[in-house]
């Protein structure tokens, strides 16, 4: 008996482990840092040379979430003592909490744009993707073309048309825009994606269930969407990374209502002096829902991506 | 169970004519084996009955009832397919309820269970009842697909080569298996095959396709002894016949091309000589290859035989079919 896979040694092994480790210590060290700044005090986050241990503290998220006001003596003594841990965070900067700043409300914004334009972009494609992978569609060619094309340029190259359009359908600054840009420009990718997923799906499972009393939609939602889950997954989380890290259309088309948390960060630096820390915090916090979705998904990911890299 | 006739039935993939004008009628109650070699016609025959082609030209008819613009659940027709036959998403025992539970068939889940309980254990597969498909072996797999099929009581059922992918044991199993089913329903079944033992074996008519024709349609016995074609006569039979020029032998009739000779169509001790080349023993059968004037022969001898490569024996045709040049009978 023959082995076509060699074993590999273990000096080998232990070589191609250590480039792996070195490869993310490299690319896992910004992020790092990142978290560790929405810890630091806002001299620690800008000492030179930088400091690797200090003394954690929550100011970089208070400040995120908070908006203060300088205050005197007087009104200090005047408020009495501080009600609360992060009170008296912000009393020992000398100033007092006014109220909630807006980050909760934009990081809501990218919730729902991100998801929303991901959930739209899924429907929208699968049965896309379906009808080019089953069914003789006149020009089917030119039209998946045609959708490819949608993404040879960068899609902010029509953000002035985008622009005078959302402005005269009422679009700008709406959650409602956001989605169905984003939708947009990600449904090309999906397309293409999907198509490539249910291409491998072989059509006699669908022929079966048609003979076994099934309409066509329900062939397709009892016997094609389950084994396009991975496919699905995988093309959604590609989605919605794209939707949740957008910048340059949401600076250009929102500003209050639909802002998200991108165009958001950056303006705190602008608030109160430099404050990366609070920076930090926001990025920080913005990282989290997509890894969640990430690992909730890991497994469907790492099938897809190797999807159909084996031809039969 | 019903009667599948079709009249005219022809079909084309693009240049390729799939079908052409195919006529015939599946008697109620009859095991119908379409037998031809790939690309005759035969899945696409199974396909349009089901409904899952349509035919460019023709009539296709179940029960009387001409199937024209009817979906294939409308058709009322259970199909095995060759293979990816299973829902590799869901269990045994999902697979097997799957048809039952149906928009056109909405069983209650007693009758399910039943149905579903009494065909895992027909095809002995009880035991894998809640394996997931994917976890089977492929006679398992094929055993779940047919089980698809009979759990239902369709107007009629097709299968697509359903044995050719399993062993030889399991296929002589499920072969008799097959048989008793329908011979004890009263099915209804349209077949495709291109094993001439499951032909012979299981048949009540087999139909003879080639590129799309039917060229015969008949008993298996019928088919086998009055073959209407040098193609069709080479369909059937083991050792395959023996297609020789036809001035080989005295007496050909007027405008014959080749003599065809089956075994049992070789007189063995008479006539003139042939030299042995070799004599395998197959256990049930003994043949022998014989060189007949530069031309191969094959026949089969008595089990017993002295007979060893190199040796004489005399031949002599007896009653053979002679073919013209276009390969028809000449009777």
């Amino acid at each position: 008996m023959s082995f076509s896979v060699t074993e590999p040694n273990p000096a080998t092994k232990w070589l191609a482990g250590l480039l792996v480790v070195g490869y993310a210590v490299i690319t896992l060290i910004p992020l790092l840092w990142i978290i560790a700044t929405g810890f630091k005090s806002p001299t620690d986050s800008i000492a030179y040379p930088p400091v690797v241990l200090f003394e954690p503290t929550l100011e970089g998220y208070v400040n995120l979430f908070t908006d203060r006001t300088r205050a005197t003596e007087q009104m200090l003594a005047e408020a009495g003592p501080p009600q609360t841990w992060y009170d008296e965070i912000a009393r020992a900067r000398g100033t007092v909490i006014s109220g909630p700043s807006r980050y909760g409300e934009r990081f809501l914004n990218s919730v729902i744009i991100g998801f929303g334009s991901t959930a739209l972009c899924m429907i929208l494609g699968t049965a896309a993707a379906y009808a080019f992978s089953r069914f003789r569609v006149p020009l089917k060619d030119d039209l998946l073309f045609f959708i490819l094309s949608t993404r040879m340029m960068p899609p902010i190259a029509v953000a002035i048309p985008i622009f005078l359009m959302f402005r005269n359908l009422g679009l700008n600054d709406t959650h409602i825009g956001m989605i169905l840009l984003y939708t947009a420009v990600n449904l090309s990718l999906s397309v293409w994606l999907l198509k490539g997923f249910i291409d491998e799906i072989p059509v006699e499972y669908e022929e079966a269930a048609l003979i076994d009393g099934y309409t066509r939609f329900q062939a397709f939602y009892k016997v094609v969407l389950p084994q396009a889950a991975t496919g699905i997954a995988s093309t959604a989380i590609f989605c919605l990374i794209f939707a949740w890290n957008e910048y340059a259309f949401a600076v250009l088309l929102t500003s209050g209502t639909a802002q998200t948390a991108p165009p958001f960060i950056p303006n705190i630096i602008g608030v109160n002096g430099k404050d990366w820390p609070a920076v930090a915090a926001g990025a920080t916090i913005f990282l989290v829902p997509v890894m969640v979705f990430t690992v909730l998904l890991r497994k469907h990911l790492l099938r897809g991506i190797t999807f159909g890299a084996v031809r039969k | 169970m019903a009667e599948v006739s079709l009249s005219g039935v022809t079909k084309s993939f693009g240049d390729d004519l799939a079908l052409a004008d195919v006529t015939m009628t599946v008697p109620d109650g009859s095991f119908v084996v379409l037998l031809g070699p790939t690309g005759a016609g035969k899945t696409t025959t199974l396909r349009m009955v089901s409904g899952l082609d349509v035919p460019d030209a023709g009539q296709i008819r179940i029960g009387g009832r001409d199937m024209a613009g009817l979906t294939p659940a409308q058709r009322d027709v259970a199909m095995v397919f060759q293979q990816y036959s299973l829902y590799p998403h869901l269990t045994v025992r999902q697979n097997l309820e799957f048809p039952l539970k149906s928009p056109v068939l909405r069983t209650p889940p007693a009758e399910i269970d039943r149905k579903v309980g009494e065909v895992a254990e027909v095809l002995q597969i009880s035991h894998k009842l809640d394996n997931k498909a994917t976890a089977l072996s492929g006679g398992e797999m094929q055993r779940v697909s047919i089980g698809r099929a009979l759990v239902r009581n369709p107007a009629v059922y097709l299968m697509d080569e359903p044995l050719s992918s399993l062993d030889a044991k399991l296929r002589s199993d499920l072969r008799i298996e097959l048989k008793r089913i329908q011979a004890n329903s009263g099915a209804t079944l349209l077949y495709v095959t291109h094993d001439q033992i499951e032909a012979m074996t299981m048949a009540t008519h087999v139909g003879v396709l080639d590129k799309g024709r039917l060229v015969q349609f008949g008993t298996p016995r019928e088919i086998y002894e009055n073959p209407v074609s040098l193609y069709a006569a080479s369909r059937l039979g083991q050792p395959r016949i023996n297609l020789l020029p036809a001035d080989l032998f005295a007496g050909a009739p007027e405008g014959a091309r080749s003599i065809g000779l089956r075994p049992e169509q070789i007189l063995q001790g008479e006539g003139s000589d042939s030299m042995v080349r070799r004599v395998e023993h197959l256990g049930d059968q003994t043949r022998l290859h014989l060189v007949f004037r530069d031309h191969d022969l094959v026949t089969v001898t008595d089990a017993h035989t002295k007979l060893k490569g190199g040796d004489i024996v005399k031949i002599r045709p007896r009653n053979p079919y002679y073919f013209d040049a276009a390969g028809a009978r000449i009777v």
